[in-house]
C-alpha cells in the first residue's frame, strides 16, 4: 500500500481491527484467513517461479509443517487442472489464462481461508472460461463455508454468483441490499444508470437492406503465423485465419464475435492492410482488383476509405500530440490545408460530442470514453466508407460503453458507413450489429442476421457462447427498469 | 540439455561475426594516414625512399591490399597473428604478456562494481525517497557523468599527491620488493586507484539500474500477490522482487564483461598500467598494424564470447526466454 494512502475507520475481522494492525500480525492473517485473487492472471503470478513453488510458499511461510508435495498436487487437482503432478513444475507462461487463474485460486484457498477477496477475477478471461471459473469459486465456497467478497463491474456476474451487493460510486457505497432487490428494484440513480447501460440481449431489426450491392467483400482470407525457426528447432505455425468470407453493405454493421485466439483481430488487421494475408481476396466498391494485392502506391488513395478504431484508447493515441494533430493528421497528409483541416476537426469533434476546445489539449487530459471518441473522430476525418472497429468498447466502463455504442449508431445512420465491429461481448454485438459472424480457431462457424444467430443459434459453439454470458436471464431487461434520464456529461 | 542447440547455432554465428569484424578492422586501420615505414623513418630521424621501400617490402606492405587481407585472414584462421613491426616479436606473445595485468585491473573493477552496485541499488530501492536514497543517487550521478580520466586524476591528486597513501602510477614499485607476500601487497596497493576509478563508473551504472529495475518490479501485480499470500517482507524482496529485477543487471554485466580487455584504455593510460589498453594505444600511434589488429581481435572475441555467456545465463535465469523447445 502506498505510504501516501491514509486509512481511517475500522475493519473488523473476527473481532480484530485490521486498520493499524501491526504488519507482522496482519501478515499472518493474509493468505491464511483471508485469501485474495486478482484480475490479471497473466500478471499476478511470478513469471520466473514454478507454479508449485508459488503455492508451496503459502504453506511454508504460514508455518505449516511439510512435506507439501501431496497437498499441492491435491489442491491443483481440486481446481480441475490437468495433470497436476506435471503442472506444478511448469512456469506460469506455459499456462492459459484460465489455468493461471485456477492456480491463483488454488493459492488463495491453500489454507482454507474464511474469506476470499476476488478482485475482478474473471474480467480478463474469455466468456466460456469465465463461466467455469465462477462455478469453481461457487463450488469451493460451498465446500468450505467460506465468504467471498467479489469485486466486479459486471452486473451479469453479480446476478450469477452474488447474494448481497453493494454499489460504489466515487469512493462511497451508494446502495446495498440483496442482489434480487437491487437488480429489480434499484433505489439509487447511479444504480439505475448502470443497469440501464448493460446492453440487452434482445433481437434488433436488421436495418440495411441486404439487397444493396456489398461495399466490402472478403473471400477466403487466410493467414498463418510462422514462428521463427531456430537453427535446430522446427518452425511453429499457427493458422490464425482460415478461409474467412464476409460481406458488408453501406450503412450496415457486421459483427465478428469470438474468444481470444479466434482470429477476429487478425482478420480485422488484414482488412485494413496492417497485416498481410497469405491468400484470399478483399474487394472494395470502386476499387478495381483485390485490395490485398495492391502495392503501396496503389494502396495510398484507398487507405483513407478504410479506417480503424482500436481497442485501447490509452495506447492508441500519441500522448505527445494535441487532439487537433491526431485528428487532422490524415487530412494534412492527404494535402488538405491547415485552415480547412481546422474547420473539419471542429466539425468532427462536434460530431463525436466533444467540445471544440478539446483540439488544443493532449490525450492525457481525457477519460477513456472521451479518448475513444477522439479515436473515432480521427477515423472519421477522411470520410471513410468502411470503419473497422476492433473491440472499441471493451476497455470502457459499462455506462461509457453505452454512450460510445450510441455514437457509433448515430454516426453510421448519418454517414452511411459500413462498420465492421469486432467484439467478444455478445450483448454488445446484439445491440449494434445487423449481421454477426461467429469465429472460432480462425474459422467462421456461424454467420447470419443477428436476431437469428444470437437468438436461434444453429452451431453448438454459438450456443455455448450464449450460455456462458453471465447473468443471462437474471438481469432485468430495459423495459423493466425505468431508464434514468441522467445524461450528465461523463468525466 | 536444452541449451546445447542454442550454443551450437551460436558458435556458427559467432564465427561469421568475428570474421566480419576482422575484415572490417583490417580496412579501418588502413584508412588512418601513414604506415609503419613512415613512423620508423620518422623515428630514425631521416630515411630515404629506398629504406622505406625496403621496410614495406619486409613487412609485405607493398603488395595489393586484397592480397594482404587474404594473407592476414589466412594467418588468423591458423591462430597466427603475425609479428609486431616495431617490437619484432610475435603479437600473440605480446598479448599474453599484457593480458594478466589488464584482467587483474578490469576483473577487480568488475567484481567491485558487481558486488557494490546492485547492493547499494537494492538498498536505495527499498528506502526510495529517503535522504539515503537521494544522496546515493546524487553520488551515483556524479560518477556516471564525470569522465573516467578526470575521476582518475582527482583520485591521484587526493590519495597520492596530498595524502600520500597510495602510489599514483605503475603496477609495482620501481625498486623490486623481496618476498612473494610483499610483492602481492605491492601490486595490490598499486591496483587500488585504477580499479576504483574504473569501478566507480560501473558502480554508478549498477546502482541506477538496480534501483530502477527493483522499483519497477515492486509495482508489478505478482508482488502484490506475494504480499497477499502473507509472505514476510524479506521474502517478498528477495524471492519475488530481486529475482526478476536482476535480469537487466545480468544483461548489463554481460555487456561489461565483454569490455574486460578493451575497456580500460583510458584508465591504463592515466595510471601507466602495463596492460593491453596501453599496448593498443601505443600500437595505434606507431601504426603497428598487426599488433593493433591482434588487440582488436582479442577484444572482439571477448565481447562475442561474453555475449553468449550472458544469453545462456539469461536463459537459465528467465525460463520465458527460449522456452519454446
Amino acid at each position: 500500500m502506498p505510504k501516501s494512502l491514509k486509512v481511517e475507520g475500522t475493519i473488523r475481522y473476527d473481532g480484530q481491527n485490521l486498520v493499524g494492525l501491526a504488519p507482522g500480525l496482519h501478515r499472518r492473517i493474509r493468505g491464511s484467513r483471508i485469501g485474495m485473487v486478482f484480475q490479471e492472471p497473466m500478471a499476478a503470478l511470478n513469471p520466473v517461479m514454478k507454479v508449485g513453488k508459488q503455492i508451496e510458499e503459502v504453506f511454508r511461510f504460514h508455518n505449516v509443517p511439510g512435506p507439501y508435495d501431496d497437498r499441492i498436487v491435491a489442491l491443483l487437482a481440486s481446481m480441475g487442472l490437468p495433470e497436476p503432478e506435471l503442472l506444478r513444475h511448469a512456469y506460469p507462461f506455459r499456462l492459459s489464462g484460465g489455468q493461471r487463474q485456477r492456480v491463483m485460486i488454488a493459492m488463495a484457498l491453500a489454507l482454507d481461508p474464511d474469506l476470499l477477496i476476488a478482485d475482478e477475477p474473471t474480467t480478463a478471461l474469455d466468456v466460456t472460461t469465465q463461466k467455469q471459473i465462477l462455478s469453481l469459486l461457487k463450488a469451493a465456497q460451498d465446500e468450505r463455508h467460506m465468504a467471498i467478497m467479489l469485486i466486479t463491474h459486471d452486473f451479469g456476474v453479480v446476478a450469477d454468483v452474488g447474494d448481497e451487493v453493494a454499489v460504489m460510486q466515487e469512493g462511497r457505497i451508494v446502495e446495498r441490499g440483496s442482489v434480487r432487490e437491487v437488480l429489480h428494484n434499484p433505489q439509487h440513480d447511479y444504480t439505475r444508470t448502470l443497469l440501464a447501460a448493460v446492453p440487452d440481449l434482445s433481437p434488433r431489426p436488421a436495418r440495411a437492406a441486404s439487397a444493396a450491392p456489398p461495399l466490402l467483400t472478403a473471400t477466403d482470407v487466410t493467414k498463418t503465423y510462422k514462428g521463427r525457426a531456430g537453427l535446430f528447432a522446427p518452425r511453429r505455425e499457427v493458422q490464425a485465419v482460415k478461409g474467412v468470407s464476409l460481406k458488408l453493405a453501406r450503412g450496415e454493421t457486421v459483427g465478428i464475435v469470438g474468444e481470444s485466439g479466434s482470429g477476429k483481430s487478425t482478420f480485422a488487421r488484414i482488412v485494413v492492410r496492417l497485416l498481410k494475408a497469405d491468400s484470399g481476396e478483399v474487394r472494395l466498391e470502386g476499387v478495381p482488383g483485390n485490395l490485398l494485392a495492391l502495392d503501396h502506391r496503389q494502396l495510398a488513395p484507398v487507405r483513407r476509405r478504410v479506417q480503424m478504431v482500436f481497442q485501447d484508447p490509452f495506447a492508441s493515441l500519441n500522448p505527445r500530440r494535441t487532439v487537433f494533430e491526431i485528428v487532422a493528421q490524415g487530412l494534412l497528409a492527404h494535402g488538405v490545408d491547415r485552415r480547412t483541416a481546422r474547420k473539419r476537426v471542429d466539425e468532427l469533434l462536434d460530431l463525436v460530442a466533444l467540445d471544440p476546445s478539446a483540439a488544443e489539449r493532449y490525450p492525457n487530459a481525457f477519460s477513456g470514453g472521451q479518448r475513444q471518441r477522439i479515436g473515432i473522430a480521427r477515423a472519421l476525418a477522411l470520410e471513410p466508407d468502411v470503419i473497422v472497429a476492433d473491440e472499441p468498447v471493451s476497455a470502457l466502463d459499462v455506462s461509457i460503453q453505452a454512450r460510445v455504442l450510441e455514437l457509433f449508431a448515430s454516426i453510421q445512420a448519418r454517414l452511411g458507413i459500413g462498420l465492421l465491429f469486432i467484439t467478444h461481448d455478445l450483448r454488445v454485438a446484439a445491440q449494434i450489429c445487423d449481421h454477426v459472424a461467429v469465429m472460432r480457431n480462425g474459422a467462421v462457424v456461424e454467420e447470419g442476421e443477428s436476431a437469428q444467430v444470437l437468438f436461434d443459434p444453429a452451431h453448438e459453439y454459438t450456443r455455448l457462447l450464449i450460455d456462458s454470458i453471465p447473468g443471462l436471464g437474471k438481469l432485468p431487461t430495459k423495459r423493466a427498469v425505468a431508464p434514468a434520464a441522467t445524461d450528465a456529461p461523463e468525466r | 540439455m536444452r541449451h546445447l542447440g542454442f550454443v551450437a547455432g551460436w558458435v556458427v554465428k559467432a564465427f561469421v561475426v568475428v570474421l566480419a569484424i576482422t575484415i572490417l578492422n583490417f580496412f579501418l586501420i588502413r584508412m588512418a594516414p601513414g604506415d609503419p615505414a613512415i613512423v620508423l623513418a620518422g623515428e630514425a630521424g631521416a630515411a630515404d625512399e629506398q629504406f622505406m621501400a625496403q621496410v614495406r617490402q619486409d613487412f609485405g606492405l607493398d603488395k595489393p591490399l586484397p592480397v594482404q587481407l587474404a594473407a592476414y585472414v589466412g594467418n588468423v584462421l591458423t591462430l597466427d597473428l603475425g609479428q609486431s613491426y616495431r617490437a619484432q616479436r610475435p603479437v600473440v606473445d605480446m598479448l599474453f604478456e599484457r593480458l594478466p595485468a589488464t584482467l587483474l585491473l578490469t576483473g577487480t573493477a568488475y567484481l567491485f562494481a558487481l558486488i557494490v552496485g546492485p547492493l547499494l541499488g537494492a538498498l536505495a530501492a527499498m528506502r526510495s525517497r529517503t535522504v539515503f536514497d537521494s544522496a546515493l543517487m546524487v553520488v551515483a550521478l556524479f560518477f556516471y557523468a564525470t569522465p573516467i580520466f578526470w575521476v582518475g586524476l582527482l583520485l591521484i591528486l587526493v590519495f597520492s599527491v596530498n595524502l600520500g597513501w597510495l602510489p599514483p602510477f605503475g603496477m609495482q614499485s620501481l625498486i623490486p620488493v623481496s618476498g612473494t607476500l610483499n610483492h602481492v601487497l605491492d601490486v595490490a596497493r598499486h591496483l587500488v586507484l585504477p580499479a576504483l576509478t574504473l569501478g566507480l563508473f560501473y558502480v554508478a551504472v549498477y546502482v541506477r539500474l538496480t534501483r530502477a529495475s527493483m522499483l519497477e518490479t515492486a509495482s508489478l501485480d505478482y508482488v502484490k500477490t506475494a504480499r497477499a499470500k502473507g509472505l514476510p517482507e524479506w521474502r517478498v524482496a528477495t524471492a519475488h522482487i530481486l529475482r526478476t529485477a536482476l535480469l537487466p543487471i545480468i544483461t548489463f554485466a554481460g555487456l561489461q564483461a565483454g569490455h574486460l580487455v578493451g575497456g580500460a584504455v583510458v584508465v591504463e593510460t592515466v595510471f601507466a598500467w602495463p596492460g593491453i589498453g596501453r599496448l593498443a594505444f601505443d600500437a595505434l600511434f606507431q601504426r603497428d598494424y598487426n599488433l593493433l589488429l591482434g588487440v582488436f581481435l582479442l577484444s572482439a572475441l571477448m565481447v562475442v564470447f561474453f555475449n553468449m555467456l550472458t544469453d545462456i545465463f539469461l536463459r537459465i535465469a528467465d525460463p520465458r526466454i527460449g522456452g519454446n523447445s
